[in-house]
């Protein structure tokens, strides 16, 4: 499991850490809904051009960070910054750089492939042949021809997932949060989904993604793992392994999960 | 620029894409429009008379053929049995009954000489059904109009030189409305309401469409500006609602000849910012809601009191003091008053001023309170 993408990984650990550029920094992250501590003082770094599996129980307080760090909701207290803006005063400057894949689908249904490129594409100040240049690379890249005509509703959940990623990272930002990109996904998509996740890193674009599948969280260079909104964990996963004497990520996780307390 | 061009582009692919789109915007307020036209009158024609005439004299069928030939009476029952006709009008049958007494021909004969008292004179029961008072008022007006009438040819008859120096003579002007055409003053009402109503809710389900789909989401992290992302949303819907009006305005000039006798370029002029102020209703209406559901249910409610207290059907000065004030914040009052002083009496900008003011502090109320409800953040 993994050795896929080692190669990959030894490459990025190749690169001497004082040049590595920090997108994501966040100390004393605290957000609160009313009593409800849902982010409980997280303290993390991101570097440019890793892949950050940030992993967690259901209820474990991912997507609140991840919809900080994306400026669509405001922490409570904490420093922040992403891609070098600050989440209080910079949000709209974050947004030019952040690529942002929801648990939810969100491209427009009732819209073709290309109709929703284009959308997108505008929307993020792409030129005209910009996203002429990106409809025609999406369309042979997915192989997309047979859907041309159809609304993004008829296709497949492994296509639209792949099409949502690949809309994400369309204005070639800095950073890109995936949100449980790949759940109810067949296996052959998700690794063709990580397949993309891995080119994209290669290209230097920064990946935050969060998961539900162990296999999946062995692919990233370092993961976190969440219980009851505090970060229990963060580390490569071999590291992890080695701390927690055990053979996976899986068995990490779960040693971690069981001592949460609130559902 | 460009990002607005954007949005309105996806709006309008959307838009059209929905196969219920083009018939809520081209047929149903058409149909909308002619049926309120002919129906929401107040004219009463074809009353459901019950006659009753004890007398069966010359004059007593006299009287009751001047109610036959009036179009506004239609004589469903005669007979001479009251309680069964009080029963018909229980039932629902008849509206109106009157009452000829035996004896009637005598006492007219009686009361028309000289020497008659007040009060001796032949009577003539009506009964009006008035479970709808104003209704009652007219069908009563009406059978007392035909009364008159009757009472004068027979003074006429029988003292010819009394009656022609009689009475004050008032020659009646009706202006603006010569005819009395009941269609000429609701429709320039009832465009006003199809337009409101298709604007509000257009685009009071709109955006919260996009809660609903996630997809709002997406668009908060992009770099989309809040005056973008209204101006993109709210054009389609401007557009297609002066669309609406311009149907609206052609169906009223070729199928019920109602030409606008003010300034055309007023009218539009102040439609557009009107219906600013309606979508920017709607934009509102969708900040606060997080369904389409909730979104129709608060449009509606707001509609119908605003429908009701705009002065479309009932006079708004006739409302309670309190109605009134509501009616402050009622764009469709406003506009209404202004459709028809345009459409029918030809005012200018210096007559309708005050109205016309009324509808832009709206209109820029209402955005601005919208536009700063829509948060990008939650």
């Amino acid at each position: 499991m993994g050795n896929h993408f080692a190669g990959h990984r030894r490459l990025f650990y190749g690169t001497n850490a004082q040049d590595m550029k920090t997108v994501v920094t966040v100390k004393n992250l605290v957000k609160k809904f009313g009593n409800f501590v849902a982010n409980d003082n997280l303290n993390f770094e991101v570097y440019g051009g890793e892949i950050f599996g940030f992993l967690g129980a259901n209820g474990a307080g991912k997507t609140t960070t991840i919809k900080i760090l994306c400026g669509l909701s405001v922490p409570t207290s904490g420093e922040i910054t992403v891609a070098g803006f600050d989440v209080y005063k910079q949000r709209e400057e974050i947004k030019k750089n952040i690529g942002y894949m929801s648990q939810k689908f969100s491209l427009y249904d009732d819209l073709t492939i290309q109709e929703n490129i284009r959308f997108y594409g505008g929307i993020y100040g792409l030129s005209n042949e910009a996203i002429k240049a990106k409809t025609s690379q999406y369309m042979e890249t997915l192989d997309l021809y047979d859907y041309a005509k159809s609304r993004v509703l008829d296709l497949p959940l492994g296509i639209k997932q792949k099409l949502a990623f690949s809309v994400a990272v369309m204005h070639e930002p800095q950073i890109v949060f995936l949100d449980e990109p790949t759940s109810g996904v067949d296996p052959i998509t998700r690794r063709q989904f990580w397949d993309m996740i891995n080119a994209e890193a290669e290209k230097g674009t920064t990946v935050f993604v969060t998961t539900h599948y162990m296999d999946e969280a062995e692919y990233c260079h370092r993961i976190s793992i969440m219980v009851d909104g505090r970060i229990d964990a963060l580390d490569s996963p071999d590291e992890l392994k080695q701390q927690f004497e055990v053979d996976s990520i899986e068995e990490v996780f779960i040693q971690l999960a069981r001592t949460a307390t609130r559902a | 620029m460009r990002t607005i061009r954007f949005i309105i582009e996806k709006e309008f692919k959307q838009i059209f894409r929905n196969k219920m789109m083009l018939p809520i915007i081209f047929v149903l307020p058409i149909v909308q429009l002619v049926t309120l036209s002919y129906t929401a009158t107040f004219e009463i024609k074809n009353v459901s008379l019950g006659v009753i005439d004890m007398d069966q004299s010359n004059s007593s069928r006299e009287l009751i053929h001047k109610f036959s030939a009036s179009p506004f009476f239609d004589i469903m029952a005669q007979d001479f049995d009251l309680k069964k006709l009080e029963f018909q009008m229980k039932q629902g049958d008849l509206e109106q009954i009157i009452y000829i007494n035996n004896g009637f021909e005598e006492q007219l004969a009686s009361a028309s000489s000289v020497h008659s008292k007040a009060g001796e004179g032949p009577q003539v029961q009506i009964i009006t059904d008035a479970i709808n008072g104003s209704a009652a008022n007219l069908m009563s007006y009406y059978a007392s109009a035909i009364m008159m009438d009757f009472n004068k040819n027979i003074l006429l008859q029988t003292q010819p030189m009394l009656a022609s120096g009689l009475g004050i003579s008032t020659p009646y002007q009706f202006w603006f409305n010569a005819e009395l055409d009941y269609k000429k003053y609701m429709v320039p009402g009832i465009l006003v309401l199809l337009v409101t109503m298709i604007g509000t809710f257009l685009s009071g389900t709109n955006i919260v469409r996009e809660k609903e789909l996630g997809t709002i989401e997406q668009l908060n992290v992009t770099p989309i500006k809040r005056h973008q992302f209204i101006i993109g949303k709210l054009m389609p819907f401007w557009i297609i609602s002066m669309f609406v009006l311009v149907l609206g305005m052609l169906l009223a000039h070729f199928v019920f000849k109602i030409h606008i006798v003010g300034s055309v370029g007023l009218v539009f002029a102040v439609a557009s910012i009107y219906l600013l102020a309606i979508l920017g209703l709607g934009l509102f209406i969708s900040t606060i809601t997080n369904t389409q559901q909730q979104a129709m249910f608060i449009a509606w409610f707001f509609m119908v009191i605003f429908i009701i207290l705009s002065g479309l059907f009932t006079p708004e000065e006739s409302m309670p003091d309190w109605a009134q004030l509501i009616n402050v914040f009622n764009p469709i009052t406003y506009f209404i008053r202004f459709m028809r002083q345009l459409m029918l009496k030809g005012s200018g900008l210096m007559d309708v001023w005050r109205d016309v003011l009324s509808i832009g502090i709206y209109a820029i109320s209402i955005l601005l309170l919208a536009t700063m409800r829509y948060r990008k953040t939650s």
